[in-house]
């Protein structure tokens, strides 16, 4: 037990929750400006995996240890835009099913990936053998100094502040600008948007391409924020742990973060722990057994909150 | 007077045929409270959705101010300075009243909304047509009527000259209604016009400068309202072109089956939509309930059958109550049902013609041995009772959403009728469906009648009240206002008078539709 307290009470712990909880709060905010348009995007998983081969293969190919890393970001949010323009056209205008869409850019994110980085590298596992680029991390003056604070805030990853940034940006976008109003109105009631004007299906497009090239920054923030590779299969579920925290955050951009913060302490833990005696895959199952509770219970307060007003 | 509004010679055809509007003209003055009315399905609504754009006319001209124009989108229209308020509010109730007022129109500051202005002129919409909202709180919290009046003040903001009202009073309690009229008069002072749709006489005439009359999907004309009586307009709006023939025996109605005690019911918004509603309907007779659509029927036929919950009162079975109770109980007694929304209530319509039929007797030991469908034995019955009521379909395999409107309500009727029930409830049991269908299923419910079932129906359909029915309950505002016995000494015009709450019987009489027992 002692071992456990070492390994969470340290203060880069607290540092690892900053890091770990990144990629799933872009894409927990790629889903919550899906969902504030009234759209589903299941495919998550599978952008931010195109997303991060991206980001490598394009940073890759500059070499240019200056700007390549930022070339492959950009490069990265440009195909989650057009994967999230991909999904809009599948459920805005074929009508498929959102669910089945989304899921179909999993299966194929997954295994595309694979084959792209075969035939770019000629390995099935990693892209290692290829020299890439890191994104830079960044110190802050004053608060690196302070003990404590500036281990925790100082020397992140610049995606992790930008992460931050984003969510009161989207706060702000959302509540604040005509346009945010009008993507709620959108979501809200898409009857009543229409009814003034409201080009309904062009906001919703537009929520997609937003969701896209959010949760786009989460995946190549996988493959370029420490490492500079690309594994197959490396989001491993961030995508939908960060639909669960888009739900359990109420679609709130700060709501969000909170609950992004919350997985990431659990996957945090679970890095952590490896260094316990507990076998392995349990401590691995940790962060999706989480996820499960933390669902079920708000899931649980929610339907019994629904019952007290209708029975009121 | 300067004509504001002008339409010439329109027809809208739907596309499942349906002729909802047949060479209608109408002329609207600039100031005026106009009037539209006209039986269900008249064809005013279809109307005032050509003039909102939400529909395209397949032949006709528009003018508005004189000008020739074409009204392509809800957005043209507003362009035009047509405003809608739509039966169903159109707002965002987890918005506030200011966010739904410049929804669409924000008012900006740099990059921002800009909240203060929105609030602004929400406010001074509100004081200069008294139409006070308090303009930050949320859609959800407030009044019906406040909904209403953020709803025209929508309308106002984007320039409307002239406001389209769908029935505006439907869902407003009598209090509202009169704040709702203060207010569009005081619109109408300050320069508006106004086009009213309603079937409720006593509203029309309280309210509105003049009166253009629809029926069956035409114009019939637009008369001052001065010296026109409520008799006049009922007169016109309540009549049949084509006089339907049912041939039938008198009843001989037998021992009371259904007996309905002083029902209640209030809507969730607090209206009372039945209030205190009685009859009896015997065996061997059909009663027919009729009302203007939106009276309580729809209410009282629900509670009956069990789709909706709540209100007070009773409906007793053979003296067993069925409100409250669950539908399978009110069948396994002896009810069977056709209700007026065949996709929803009355068909899975992904399943087979067969399974659709045999829903219902499923527990029937002809049907379901101990573990398994007796497969031989529903394939026989099933398909005979599809040959029996001329379902039109390859095979009794066949999927019921491919079917015709017709032939999908013939399976609802084949599987109702096939139900050894002693009640049958028929809600709408012919709309929009095809001439012939719809005879064959009107047959079906007199031999059934004559073979001893109570039936009572619910139709909006006057033809099928006077002809198809032995005797009818006329429903307004919720109450009973009539009973005739014996439907054939009644005329359309009288029925039209007790429909649109011109007249109303004396409570002797219309404790008539109260059997001894």
């Amino acid at each position: 037990m002692s071992a456990f307290f070492e390994a969470v009470g340290n203060v880069a712990f607290a540092a690892q929750i900053l890091r770990v909880a990144t990629p799933i709060l872009l894409a927990a905010l790629g889903a919550t400006i899906a969902s504030q348009a009234g759209c589903l995007n299941m495919g998550l998983e599978g952008i931010m995996l195109f997303a991060a081969l991206t980001g490598v293969y394009v940073s890759s190919m500059t070499q240019n240890a200056s700007w390549g890393a930022w070339a492959g970001l950009l490069a990265a949010l440009a195909v989650g835009a057009l994967l999230g323009a991909l999904l809009a056209y599948l459920v805005l205008h074929l009508k498929t099913d959102a669910t089945l869409a989304g899921v179909a850019i999993n299966v194929i994110g997954s295994n595309a990936t694979v084959f792209l980085m075969y035939v770019w590298t000629g390995s099935p596992g990693t892209s290692a053998s290829q020299k890439s680029y890191v994104l830079p991390t960044v110190s802050i003056p004053v608060i690196r100094d302070i003990p404590v604070v500036g281990t925790v805030f100082s020397g992140q990853n610049v995606v992790t502040y930008m992460a931050f940034a984003l969510v009161a940006a989207l706060a702000f976008f959302l509540y604040r600008t005509p346009l945010g109003l009008r993507i709620r109105g959108v979501g809200l009631n898409p009857g009543a948007a229409d009814s003034v004007g409201i080009n309904v299906v062009g906001v919703k497009y537009l929520a997609y391409v937003l969701s896209g090239v959010l949760a786009a920054m989460g995946g190549a923030f996988m493959s370029m924020g420490y490492v500079s590779w690309f594994a197959r299969d490396m989001t491993a579920g961030r995508g939908f742990i960060a639909l669960a925290a888009q739900a359990m955050g109420r679609s709130t951009p700060v709501g969000s973060m909170l609950s992004s913060i919350f997985f990431g302490f659990t996957m945090a833990l679970s890095n952590s722990m490896q260094s316990l005696s507990i076998p392995f895959e349990l401590i691995e199952a940790m962060p999706y057994a989480c996820t499960i509770l933390a669902l079920s219970a708000y899931a649980y307060q929610q339907t019994r909150k629904k019952k007290q007003s209708s029975g009121g | 007077m300067e004509e504001i509004l002008r339409v010439e010679h329109l027809t809208k055809v739907y596309e499942n045929g349906i002729l909802a509007n047949d060479n209608v003209s109408i002329s609207v003055n600039r100031g005026e409270i106009h009037a539209i009315c006209g039986e269900n399905g008249a064809g005013k609504s279809t109307l005032m959705k050509v003039l909102f754009g939400l529909e395209q006319p397949e032949q006709g001209d528009i003018f508005v101010k004189g000008e020739p124009v074409r009204i392509q989108s809800p957005s043209a229209a507003i362009k035009l300075g047509i405003g809608m308020v739509h039966q169903h509010f159109m707002l965002v109730d987890r918005l506030t009243v200011a966010e739904n007022v410049v929804l669409g129109n924000e008012p900006r500051r740099g990059i921002l909304i800009d909240r203060e202005a929105a609030c602004r002129v929400t406010e001074e919409l509100g004081r200069k047509y008294n139409l006070e909202v308090d303009p930050t709180a949320l859609v959800a919290d407030i009044s019906v009527g406040l909904k209403q009046r953020v709803e025209i003040i929508k309308a106002l903001l984007r320039g409307a000259e002239i406001l389209i009202l769908d029935e505006p009073t439907a869902v407003l309690t009598s209090q509202e209604t009169r704040e709702l009229f203060e207010e569009l008069r005081h619109l109408r002072d300050a320069g508006h016009t106004i086009l009213f749709i309603s079937h409720k006489l006593d509203e029309v005439k309280a309210l509105c400068n003049r009166v253009t009359i629809m029926r069956g999907g035409r114009t019939l004309g637009t008369y001052e309202l001065e010296g026109l009586s409520k008799s006049d307009i009922s007169r016109m709006m309540v009549g049949r072109d084509v006089v339907l023939k049912i041939e039938k025996e008198p009843a001989s109605p037998g021992a009371v089956e259904l007996s309905v005690r002083g029902v209640e019911y209030w809507s969730e918004l607090g209206k009372k939509m039945i209030d205190g509603v009685s009859f009896d309907v015997r065996r061997g007779e059909i009663l027919c309930i009729a009302g203007v659509e939106g009276n309580g029927q729809r209410e009282l036929v629900e509670l009956i059958t069990g789709l909706r919950s709540g209100g007070a009162g009773s409906a007793k079975l053979r003296g067993t109550e069925l409100l409250g109770r669950p539908i399978r109980a009110a069948r396994k007694l002896g009810m069977a049902h056709i209700p007026s929304d065949r996709m929803v209530y009355g068909v899975a319509s992904s399943q087979s013609v067969k399974f659709n039929i045999l829903a219902g007797k499923v527990e029937d030991a002809r049907y379901t041995g101990k573990l398994l469908f007796r497969d031989r034995a529903i394939d026989r019955d099933m398909e005979a009772l599809a040959r029996a009521y001329t379902v039109k379909c390859t095979s009794a395999d066949q999927t019921v959403g491919m079917l015709s409107g017709g032939n999908i309500q013939k399976v609802v009727v084949a599987r109702e009728m096939s139900q050894e029930a002693t009640l049958l409830v028929a809600d709408q049991p012919t709309r929009g469906i095809d001439v012939g269908a719809a005879e064959f299923i009107r047959r079906r419910i007199v031999e059934m009648r004559d073979a001893g079932v109570a039936i009572l129906l619910i139709t909006a359909d006057l033809n099928e009240a006077l002809e198809l029915s032995d005797s009818i309950v006329i429903l307004h505002g919720g109450k009973v206002v009539a009973y005739f016995a014996d439907t054939r000494a009644l005329t359309e015009e009288e029925m039209g008078y007790y429909m649109l709450g011109v007249k109303s019987q004396t409570p002797e009489e219309v404790e008539g539709a109260v059997h001894a027992s």
